[in-house]
């Protein structure tokens, strides 16, 4: 039997603001425990939450980024649950009027586009963090109040590769927002999924199976391939689906049982009313959109029409919005693009993955390797003393004053180079009568030779015409 | 008396969602309890509301908005002060099994 599944997504992504939702208290990942609290995140009674403006912005771009529309009348609702790490017993969060519905981003899989429809997206709280040891529980309300959005698919996403690529493009779309450093090592980003198959051809969509808080988007997509081979199994041999919730055991590959739910979950939601209704005008809307960074999608074209990279190349270097940033910054700064893109994929890349850090946590600097690229342009240095440069701007040298200082500059005046190669051919007549005879491994020699007597900065190009001219009159 | 308007499996039910427990004797005596307050709220439905929107709220006050500026409250101490017991600036609880899965 031919099956057909359906999958959906719940993403929370973690908002990078300055402070919590309703109240002032700092978002700081890392800070010391409980210290980024006040009585409103406590929930203390007689408090008065008060919503962020720059929550509700950041909605507004996140929105923006997966083509959604606005609601122009939102507002916040109760959700009510015990659990030690919500201290007011209710989550503020949005039920009835989220901040934007029905958008879209598209996907690819293996060369074929595909738009993944959102069915909403809203702003909520986070809550506190508990670590369990012994026979306790400890509480940490840092994270309490830390402004979420969280994205809901449209069941529109029919195999384990289609979910991975839909997370992947919605990380890198709402990376480029800047609202969000989306990063799951961190928890900034959070994927709920659920998953149900049926009979191909059927229209009625079969029971489905949920699995929270996936660590990476590798076990998303491992975990979904389990589940659909365990539902297929259970169907094939006559068994019906249990609507359950299922954990990813990251060692053995396989989802294990958690809980079955028993009808739907008794949340009791209500209109907040500590907190008033949000009215999103027209205006605002595109006040705050004028100041969403550029997407992906038109940074790419732009690499390709007006830069000439390859879409390749264009690709890469769109993965990441500090990379694309960085880029942008370094041919701003006057350097050649085709160089650039091919530091920041080579060396770079590769420095950054030896040390296992991101490009913001190093010491190079824009203004630096456009530096040394317009000093390998304009032949100032050669690509091998280039290779110094470049561990020197790694370690936040400024590359041009250290190339003086160091008397790197690439030597390209015949009048200084044709004596060196004169003595250089003096001291070695072997090799001209090599040369003589065909043995083109002379000229090797020669370079090399020259080279040495110049400590590796005579300009390539310059040497071997010169050396040619030199050996023919010989 | 009139039909049911609530039931003691209901009450029963709200009570297990407020982590709340009643004896048989309890359970009745409530159930009666909010079988008359629900009766007294079924008075408001002689209004007529035909054609009134939704009241979501009863503040007509909109965009009560705060800037983005964060400020350090400086209460840790106090605030810790208030929990029954704490360890390392943590609240310490008894332990929970995590069968919610959920608070986002």
């Amino acid at each position: 039997m031919n099956f057909e599944t359906t999958i959906g997504l719940e993403v929370h992504v973690e908002l990078k603001t300055n402070s919590k939702i309703f109240s002032p208290s700092p978002v700081q990942f890392g800070a010391e425990s409980n210290a980024n609290t006040n009585v409103i995140d406590w929930g203390y009674p007689g408090v008065l939450p008060t919503a962020n403006k720059g929550v509700v912005e950041a909605g507004i771009k996140a929105a923006t980024a997966l083509h959604a529309e606005i609601e122009h009348e939102t507002y916040f609702d109760r959700k009510n649950y015990f659990y030690p790490d919500n201290p007011k017993a209710y989550q503020i969060t949005q039920h009835e009027k989220p901040i934007a519905h029905d958008g879209w981003i598209e996907i690819e899989v293996d060369g074929q586009k595909k738009k993944v429809g959102i069915e909403e997206m809203h702003i909520e709280e986070d809550a506190g963090k508990n670590t369990h040891e012994n026979d306790y529980s400890y509480v940490d309300l840092n994270r309490q109040g830390t402004p979420l959005i969280e994205i809901v698919s449209k069941p529109e996403i029919n195999s384990p590769a289609e979910a991975y690529a839909y997370c992947e493009a919605l990380r890198q779309r709402i990376q480029f927002t800047g609202v969000s450093d989306v990063k799951m090592e961190e928890g900034s980003m959070r994927v709920d999924v659920n998953i149900s198959i049926r009979p191909a051809g059927s229209d009625k969509f079969g029971v489905k199976t949920e699995m929270k808080n996936l660590n990476s988007f590798t076990y998303v997509k491992k975990s979904l391939e389990f589940e659909e081979q365990r539902q297929q199994r259970v169907l094939m041999s006559g068994g019906q689906v249990q609507q359950e919730t299922r954990r990813f055991d990251e060692v053995s590959g396989q989802t294990i049982l958690m809980r079955v739910k028993e009808g739907s979950d008794d949340y009791r939601y209500f209109p907040e009313p500590d907190v008033p209704a949000v009215s999103i005008s027209d205006d605002w809307i595109k006040t705050v959109q004028k100041t969403i960074p550029e997407m992906p999608g038109s940074r790419r074209d732009r690499y390709v029409n007006e830069f000439g990279l390859t879409a390749y190349d264009a690709g890469v270097l769109t993965q990441t919005k500090e990379m694309s940033d960085f880029f942008d910054a370094t041919v701003k700064e006057g350097a050649d693009p085709k160089l650039t893109s091919n530091y920041l994929q080579g060396d770079v890349n590769a420095f950054l993955n030896e040390n296992k850090v991101d490009l913001q946590d190093t010491k190079l600097t824009p203004t630096n390797l456009a530096g040394m690229i317009k000093m390998i342009s304009d032949e100032t240095i050669s690509s091998k003393i280039a290779k110094k440069v470049f561990k020197a701007i790694m370690q936040g040298t400024e590359p041009v004053k250290w190339v003086n200082d160091k008397g790197l500059i690439q030597l390209s005046d015949p009048a200084k180079l044709q004596p060196i190669i004169d003595n250089v051919l003096d001291n070695n007549q072997q090799s001209i009568d090599d040369f003589k005879n065909g043995k083109d491994r002379a000229i090797g020699f020669l370079v090399g030779q020259i080279m040495k007597q110049t400590h590796g900065q005579a300009n390539p190009k310059v040497v071997n015409k010169l050396l040619m001219t030199s050996l023919k009159a010989r | 008396m009139a039909e049911e308007r609530i039931n003691a499996e209901q009450v029963a039910h709200v009570a297990g969602l407020a982590k709340l427990e009643f004896t048989p004797d309890q359970l009745e005596t409530f159930t009666g309890q909010l079988e008359k307050i629900i009766g007294m709220f079924e008075e408001l439905s002689q209004v007529d509301t035909e054609g009134i929107p939704v009241t979501s709220r009863v503040t007509d006050r909109h965009n009560a908005l705060r800037e983005d500026v964060a400020v350090k409250s400086d209460e840790r101490a106090a605030l810790l002060a208030n929990a029954p017991e704490t360890a390392n600036g943590l609240i310490k609880v008894p332990a929970i099994i995590d069968e919610s899965g959920d608070g986002e």
